[in-house]
């Protein structure tokens, strides 16, 4: 990890994606902090995408079901499971 | 360990005692039925041919998931050679005095005041399940993996083979496009 304390907008933005995780550390929330301050674009996109990662955390409970053996589906497996077995 | 159990195989019960279990474990992984249910079949088959390779150490189960996870990983293998190459760094300059610095034409834009209020909007979640289809099935993937199932990065990267900082780039190109594709498809309108 680079040391220097000004960083890119390219390197805030990966911070800020880091930081949606709790991966970012402390060094690098400084880093990101300070870049903010001076860059409104960055501080847009920060604030988006704590916006995003609120919106998947209701993502969670409303797609938890997405998708089940169906019995149509388990005769399938089990057809061409026995064709194989009798070969 | 001498008088530890030996583990023995069954073929004629593996969908009823398997199936299910194979099938979620891959479809959180590939985020496609059919794909999951290929992937199944594919490990039954590849289990009955291996039969002989069967040592009885491990149970039948654990035995069927670590040949399915060859066949995520195989998957992945097929997807990543395809895809993903070319759209490096949409979004920055990439040399020059800008390098690193926001386009012009990408710079993110304001959603407004009220944009943290409609996050319990339903047109808002359909807008970003959209998005989410929309986007390239790695992504998708390693962007789900991390952010649904809350896995952590050295997890996704053993299962799909891959570099933390190939997770990273994933992540964060899914969530440039996600950003993007709200804008336009929300936000602006």
């Amino acid at each position: 990890m680079s040391r220097k304390l000004l960083i890119t907008c390219e390197e805030a933005t990966a911070i800020c994606n880091k930081n949606q995780y709790g991966d970012a550390s402390v060094w690098d929330k400084i880093r990101l902090g300070l870049h903010s301050l001076g860059c409104v674009h960055c501080k847009t996109y920060s604030s988006q995408n704590n916006i995003l990662t609120k919106l998947m955390g209701n993502h969670t409970n409303s797609c938890s079901n997405s998708g089940h053996l169906t019995d149509d589906d388990k005769t399938e497996l089990g057809k061409n499971l026995d064709g194989k077995l009798k070969k | 360990m001498s008088n530890s159990k030996k583990h023995t195989l069954d073929p004629n019960k593996w969908i009823d005692l398997y199936a299910d279990y194979l099938f979620n474990y891959a479809i959180i992984r590939v985020d496609d039925h059919d794909l999951a249910k290929d992937l199944v079949q594919e490990t039954f088959f590849s289990g009955l041919k291996g039969m002989a390779n069967f040592r009885g150490q491990a149970s039948e189960r654990t035995w069927l998931i670590s040949i399915l996870k060859r066949k995520i990983i195989d998957h992945y293998r097929k997807i990543n050679s395809i895809k993903g190459k070319k759209e490096v760094r949409v979004n920055f300059y990439a040399d020059g005095d800008n390098k690193g610095s926001w386009m012009e034409e990408r710079v993110p834009e304001s959603w407004g005041n009220n944009a943290e209020k409609n996050i319990e909007n339903e047109e808002l979640k359909s807008a970003l399940d959209y998005c989410i289809e929309n986007l390239p099935e790695k992504y998708r993937i390693v962007f789900l993996l991390k952010t649904v199932q809350s896995y952590e990065t050295e997890e996704i990267c053993n299962e799909l083979d891959i570099t933390a900082s190939n997770l990273w780039v994933i992540i964060h190109r899914a969530r440039q496009q996600l950003r993007r594709c709200l804008e336009d498809n929300w936000f602006k309108k």
